[in-house]
């Protein structure tokens, strides 16, 4: 698997560390332990299109938000995760 | 039909013209008491222990594909009890126990081989940790032993023990652990369960999960709607794709791990040896290959295919315990797709919905727990209460916080 990087080019995914879900909406600091419960360990886990964090560890260290399919491991977008979540 | 040396000889004298079908193959009837969710090894145990143990055979098992066709066909075959916790040890156990009985329960040859599995350390802290381990081991029934690098070398004189970086220190032994033959638990499971009444129901994927009232009724699937007292979902690998049919959101990511062959070669390795300085486990099969594996790619897949970095990093722990098979060749790899849970602990519970039970999470460990993983799924569903034996394998202990960590990596899926 290759993962067009916006800063570095295409890269092979072991120079990228894994990170999950992207997007995951982090609760307030008063909010309930079910709030915090559902947010460190519950997760969608689709089948099919997937938002999720990478770090281009050996690269430009960058965090990015990578769209790619479950199914077929078929990348459809890549950006830098400050323009993706801000 | 019994299957003995008698009905070998028997058939043999008539040109092997007798032999019937190990199982029926079933339309599905309008209803059962029980549906199982998944024809792998555990959902085909779980029907087997309705029926044997509580009584329970109108029971339907409904697989998506065919009889070992998913996991139960892309595992290494290994059978251990060597875990630290006391909520993973004595459900281990168990199931070790099971395995040592399982052919004569079964009348099939599963091929249990209690080789030994020797888990190899190479430092004094690793030692320790084992020795703790192994302790925890024998407090639980189970057995343990603490070789010494000469006593291992006696076993397996072709490990690398003079590594510089990862000098072979010696390794906990389990001696009733081994392997067992993948495919022929699926086909004894399903033959046990077959012949006291259950259906065994392929090409038949689930579609939904009909609630009603907060109580399960039914499921549909490609071959109609079919009517359920109780539902029990053990889909390990598509867990969370069933599960939101019924509206829950599972602490479960979905990963990939990949296993391999070599080419067949005489006999090199006769108990199945993890190595301590990274993640890489080998046995040999019976043909010859060699069959091992190590990580899992560490992201979320459902491919059943996993990526080249792992191959290289496999065949690396590989040379590195074992230099004599440097010169040798891969003949296969192939990916099966785990239920990675939050802690790396499996789940046996019952849900928010009634009547709507889950067998999940079992990360890299499923074929090991198969025969207590249906035991304690059967009774779970039969009483509706866990037994003793499953009692922490609780779906709410990531809210409660009493979670089974075994390797200490917190909520990182992909870190288990």
């Amino acid at each position: 698997m290759r993962i067009p990087c916006p800063h570095c080019g295409e890269r092979g995914n072991d120079e990228f560390l894994y990170r999950g879900a992207a997007g995951l909406p982090r609760p307030p600091a008063d909010a309930t332990e079910a709030q915090w419960h559902d947010y460190v360990y519950l997760r969608d886990n689709p089948y099919g299109s997937h938002r999720e964090l990478w770090q281009h560890v050996h690269g430009c260290r960058r965090w990015l938000v990578v769209t790619r399919d479950t199914r077929t491991h078929v990348i459809a977008a890549v950006t830098d995760v400050s323009m993706a979540l801000s | 039909m019994t299957y003995s040396v008698w009905r070998i000889a028997r058939e043999a004298l008539r040109g092997n013209s007798g032999w019937q079908p190990a199982w029926r193959d079933q339309a599905p009837k309008p209803r059962y008491d029980v549906i199982v969710v998944g024809g792998g090894g555990h959902g085909l145990a779980t029907a087997h222990y309705l029926a044997k143990l509580h009584g329970i055979a109108n029971v339907a098992v409904l697989e998506k594909g065919w009889i070992g066709s998913g996991n139960a066909g892309r595992n290494t075959t290994i059978i251990r009890s060597n875990y630290l916790l006391p909520g993973n040890e004595v459900f281990y156990e168990h199931s070790m126990k099971l395995w040592e009985g399982l052919e004569q329960d079964l009348n099939f040859n599963t091929m249990v081989s209690q080789r030994g599995v020797l888990n190899l350390f190479h430092s004094d802290a690793e030692r320790d940790a084992a020795a703790r381990r192994g302790n925890s081991m024998r407090l639980h029934g189970a057995d343990g032993e603490l070789l010494d690098a000469a006593q291992v070398r006696t076993m397996v004189p072709l490990l690398d023990f003079d590594n510089a970086r990862f000098p072979i220190t010696g390794g906990l032994m389990q001696r009733r652990g081994g392997t067992a033959r993948h495919d022929a638990v699926v086909w004894g499971y399903a033959r046990a369960a077959d012949r006291r009444g259950v259906d065994i129901i392929q090409n038949c994927e689930v579609t939904g999960i009909r609630v009603e009232g907060g109580r399960v009724r039914g499921v549909e699937t490609t071959r109609g709607y079919i009517g359920a007292g109780k539902v029990g979902l053990a889909c390990a690998g598509n867990t969370s794709r069933v599960a939101a049919m019924a509206g829950l959101r599972l602490p479960i990511e979905s990963h990939v791990l990949q296993a391999f062959v070599s080419e067949a070669i005489k006999p090199l390795v006769d108990t199945v040896i993890t190595f301590g300085a990274g993640h890489f486990y080998i046995s040999q099969s019976d043909k010859g290959s060699l069959v091992f594996g190590g990580d899992i790619d560490g992201y979320n897949s459902y491919a059943q295919r996993g990526s080249l970095p792992i191959v290289e990093d496999v065949a690396e722990a590989c040379v590195a315990l074992l230099p004599c098979t440097g010169r040798l060749r891969m003949l296969r790899s192939w990916g099966g797709i785990m239920d990675m849970s939050m802690d790396g602990s499996p789940i046996i519970d019952r849900t928010s919905v009634e009547g709507l039970y889950l067998n999940a999470g079992w990360c890299y460990g499923g074929f090991k727990a198969t025969p207590a993983s249906g035991w304690c799924f059967a009774h779970t569903i039969a009483h509706d209460e866990a037994h003793a034996l499953n009692a922490a394998m609780r779906l709410d202990r990531f809210a409660t916080g009493a979670l089974i960590d075994e390797k200490g990596a917190g909520a990182q899926p992909n870190l288990h």
